[in-house]
């Protein structure tokens, strides 16, 4: 334990750094990731014909490794194969394949009464979407979102086996140098980082539902 | 026969569901638990197959313990129904049929023949046999759940609610064809239910408990109307139930009919109009069948020309079996267009008419004889004590 | 080919194709043939330890209820831990304490002993909480009134669990396993990190330190990128038929129904995804 906080110190510069590209390649993809799955996720959601076939080619785009798309996405984009555009590109990909189907289960799931109501009193279907149903589905996408994190962050890791510099560096480090104290400081830190994304959405997802507080669920 | 002797049973959490129970459901018969929601009638029903464990007291199946039966056992010998059958969706509907005397042991064929025979018993239509569960509708359901239950021929059998999830009218058949079954089967049932209208129609037997698992009244249904045993019981059974004790009271051929001359489809218009009593002529058809009032009151002249149609008839106006009850002729004669209630005989065919005075009189004349007895056995019991 | 323009000085997409087309990359004893069988045959003996631990134990904690908090929660753990640094570290750890020779052929070289058992002990913690959860939430998720019809009858415990619980949890369960062997075949790509160890992972690993080599660098590595990504789809595919052949069809959605939408329709998606890797 001493070691490890010992290393921690030494290199605090280089792992802050590496730590804020991380943070970064993880948090920017579920940002963008997010704002692309809700439309399309409407769209399978309003126009039901059309939830076969997204959340199949959504299902298929998972069966792709992310080591594959960090590998290709630079032959086709023509970034550098260490360039950690690669890895956002891919993760935000990957993103929107999650939220896409979590996002048109969510709306789905708000109670056709609810929305019938909303209806009746006079909102039209773009409020009923804003003020209602988009509101009612939170828990649901917020949980998607969730798993799409923790996932992400652990992804971001991968991309050390090509060479991209992140905290995954510090297993290599580890590995070259024979060193457990590297090696153990990262998965402590990726761990933790995935326990701060979740808890950042959690946070969110509660100040947005505040009528799921008041019911009291543990 | 199931007896229970002073049952309790008190949850994890100290709510008690069941408070000191004992009574005896007989062999052979329909015994009832009713009640609100919260009386413990499914948690009495639920400790017989030992799905729940009594806190004390001992239930008897046929005056054996059944604290002393392996659980397993004990439960395959007593057929299970549920409010939603409990289909396993995964199986199709014969083998969800097969399913208990395979695990009896019987052999694969064996046992579906078993099943095709009560599938057929139940009154489903066989060519649903092969689908699977979520392919049926609710109501077809419950008929695979009761044949699922009887598939090891149980003597016994528990029933959980086992019409409360259909639409009134399927409920209404699947009733009746209970009824029906259970008179050539012949089987000790245990039947849940919160609807006293049920209760009443199926029991032989009616157990009505309270909020507390207390047992308010064990009675047979007609006792149960026409001497409720305190305030909450009365309560619950309702109101109308001196109109709907009727119900049990057999119209059994003491009621008198007048006769009535009939005209029939096809017939003259100025015919059936001659006819009439009161404005009203009785259509029935060429099997006799009633099939409607006839009108003609207000026409004269060149709007009797014609014949007597089907669109020309009132249909309003229920028929009473000749055989049936005070309740059936009474509805009969009150909701009848002409005032004259029609009696049919077991085949449909016209009987006779009665007006609501008849029936009343007949009914006041029956309930005098019944407080005659009433008074007297009162008496009786006084002069015992 | 123009469209796969070369990125930033390296070899193009194009040189892919003509990596392929090469059979010597194919046959050898470190050709391409034999990497896809030493990468299936890994994923295979994680995917086989993992269901051996996570089935049972799912539908022990659905049947009983029992447990419930600390399996959801240990899933949840095991999916933050990237799998790479856990690879080193075992790794690490376990190379000052086994040193034996013990070779197993096909499997294990001699000295691969180490690395060998640290892929494995990571890769059955990746692959465990998809399965885990799935089969949980799949005996969870069997109607309620099935499952008292089934004691009501008569069946013990392990009657409910065999005859009801588990055909009727399957859609979910295989869906779970299907997932964590699509996780584990994209991931198994790590174990070429450590010394003696094969699978498609080789070619990436080496080819990371050369990229600018036609034959051994960036073309090699997205070849092996392809494959393992066919391998994934190929699978999948494996799976779809595996699920028609053993899930009732009365839990499918498969056969006619009124037009309801129920959730059994919706059962068989990828659940969570493959990606939760390394």
């Amino acid at each position: 334990m001493h070691e490890v906080w010992t290393y921690f110190t030494v290199h605090h510069s280089e792992i802050m750094g590496w730590l804020w590209t991380t943070v970064w390649l993880a948090g920017v993809p579920l940002v963008v990731g997010l704002l692309l799955a809700l439309p399309i996720g409407w769209v399978a959601s309003r126009y039901h014909w059309t939830y076969p076939p997204i959340t199949s080619i959504a299902g298929l785009l998972y069966t792709i490794p992310s080591l594959v798309l960090f590998l290709v996405i630079p032959g086709i984009l023509g970034t550098g194969i260490l360039s950690p555009l690669n890895v956002a590109v891919a993760l935000t990909g990957y993103t929107i394949a999650l939220l896409v189907r979590t996002v048109a289960d969510g709306l789905d799931s708000v109670s056709s009464d609810t929305m019938s109501a909303a209806a009746a009193m006079g909102y039209t279907g773009r409020q009923r979407l804003v003020a209602v149903q988009l509101p009612l589905a939170v828990p649901v996408i917020g949980a998607g979102l969730r798993v799409a994190a923790v996932s992400n962050v652990s992804l971001v890791s991968v991309a050390s086996v090509i060479g991209v510099l992140q905290l995954g560096q510090l297993f290599v480090v580890g590995y070259d140098y024979n060193a457990l104290a590297p090696t153990f400081l990262g998965l402590v830190l990726f761990v933790l980082l995935a326990l701060a994304f979740d808890l950042v959405i959690l946070g969110i997802v509660r100040v947005l539902t505040p009528w799921q507080r008041a019911v009291g669920r543990p | 026969m199931i007896r229970f002797e002073s049952v309790t049973k008190r949850f994890g959490d100290g709510t008690v569901a069941v408070d000191d129970l004992s009574l005896e459901a007989p062999s052979g018969k329909i015994t009832i638990f009713v009640g609100p929601s919260g009386c413990g009638k499914t948690t009495s029903l639920r400790m017989i197959n030992r799905m729940l464990e009594p806190t004390s007291g001992r239930i008897l199946l046929d005056d054996q313990d059944t604290a002393s039966m392996d659980p397993a056992t004990l439960r395959r010998g007593i057929g299970y129904v549920i409010q939603h059958a409990g289909l396993f969706p995964h199986r199709t509907i014969v083998d969800n049929v097969a399913t208990v005397p395979m695990l009896l042991g019987e052999d694969k064929k064996k046992s579906r023949a078993r099943a095709m025979e009560l599938l057929e018993r139940v009154g489903l239509d066989l060519k649903l046999a092969k689908r699977y569960p979520a392919q049926l509708s609710g109501g077809q359901q419950q008929r695979v759940g009761v044949a699922r239950a009887l598939a090891a021929d149980p003597p016994v059998m528990l029933m959980d609610e086992p019409f409360s999830a259909v639409d009134p009218v399927v409920r209404e058949q699947l009733q009746n064809e209970f009824l029906r079954l259970q008179g050539e089967l012949g089987k000790t049932i245990a039947f849940v239910t919160h609807d006293i209208d049920e209760a009443i129609k199926l029991g032989d037997k009616v157990a009505v408990m309270r909020v507390g698992g207390r047992l308010a009244q064990f009675a047979e249904p007609a006792e149960l109307l026409s001497r409720p045993s305190d305030a909450f019981v009365a309560g619950f059974v309702g109101r109308d139930r001196g109109y709907r004790a009727l119900g049990f009271a057999s119209a059994g051929g003491s009621l008198s009919t007048s006769e009535e001359d009939v005209a029939r489809l096809g017939d003259d218009l100025r015919r059936a109009n001659d006819m009439a009593q009161d404005g009203w002529t009785l259509v029935v058809d060429d099997k006799d069948q009633p099939q409607g009032w006839l009108a003609l009151g207000g026409l004269s002249g060149s709007a009797l020309d014609g014949t007597v149609t089907p669109d020309l008839l009132n249909l309003g106006g229920t028929l009473a079996g000749q055989d049936g009850t005070l309740r059936e002729a009474l509805d009969a004669a009150l909701s009848s267009p002409s005032g004259r209630g029609v009696i049919v005989d077991s085949d449909g065919r016209f009987v006779g008419t009665v007006t609501p005075g008849e029936v009343l009189e007949h009914i006041e004349s029956r309930a005098a004889g019944i407080r005659r007895n009433t008074l007297a056995s009162a008496k009786g019991q006084r002069a015992h004590a | 080919m123009s469209v796969l323009a070369d990125g930033a000085g390296l070899p193009g997409l194009s040189h892919v194709i003509t990596w392929f087309n090469d059979p010597s990359n194919w046959w050898g004893s470190s050709g391409l043939l034999i990497r896809i069988r030493e990468h299936l045959l890994y994923a295979l003996i994680i995917l086989l330890i993992a269901i051996v631990i996570a089935l049972p134990l799912g539908l022990f904690v659905g049947h009983t209820g029992r447990g419930v908090v600390v399996v959801v929660g240990l899933a949840n753990g095991l999916r933050a831990i990237p799998t790479l640094g856990l690879v080193i570290y075992l790794y690490l750890w376990l190379s000052t304490k086994i040193t034996t020779t013990f070779a197993v052929p096909w499997l294990v070289d001699r000295g691969a002993l180490a690395s060998f058992v640290s892929v494995m002990i990571a890769l059955v913690l990746l692959a465990l909480p998809p399965i885990l959860t799935s089969t949980y939430a799949g005996v969870q998720n069997v109607d309620p009134a099935a499952r008292d019809a089934a004691s009501g009858m008569g069946m013990t415990g392990a009657q409910v669990v065999r005859k009801v619980e588990l055909p009727c949890a399957l859609p979910l369960i295989m869906s779970g396993i299907r997932s964590a062997a699509l996780q584990v075949i994209a991931t198994v790509t790590v174990a070429a990190y450590l010394p003696f160890l094969g699978g498609l992972g080789r070619y990436i690993k080496d080819g990371a330190g050369d990229l600018n080599n036609t034959q051994t660098g960036y073309p090699a590595m997205v070849a092996a990128g392809l494959t393992v990504a066919i391998l994934a789809v190929v699978v999948d595919a494996l799976f779809n038929l595996l699920q028609r052949a053993l899930v009732s069809p009365g839990l499918t959605g498969r056969i006619k129904r009124d037009s309801r939408r129920t959730t059994v329709d919706r059962i068989d998606a990828p659940a969570e995804a493959n990606l939760i890797s390394a």
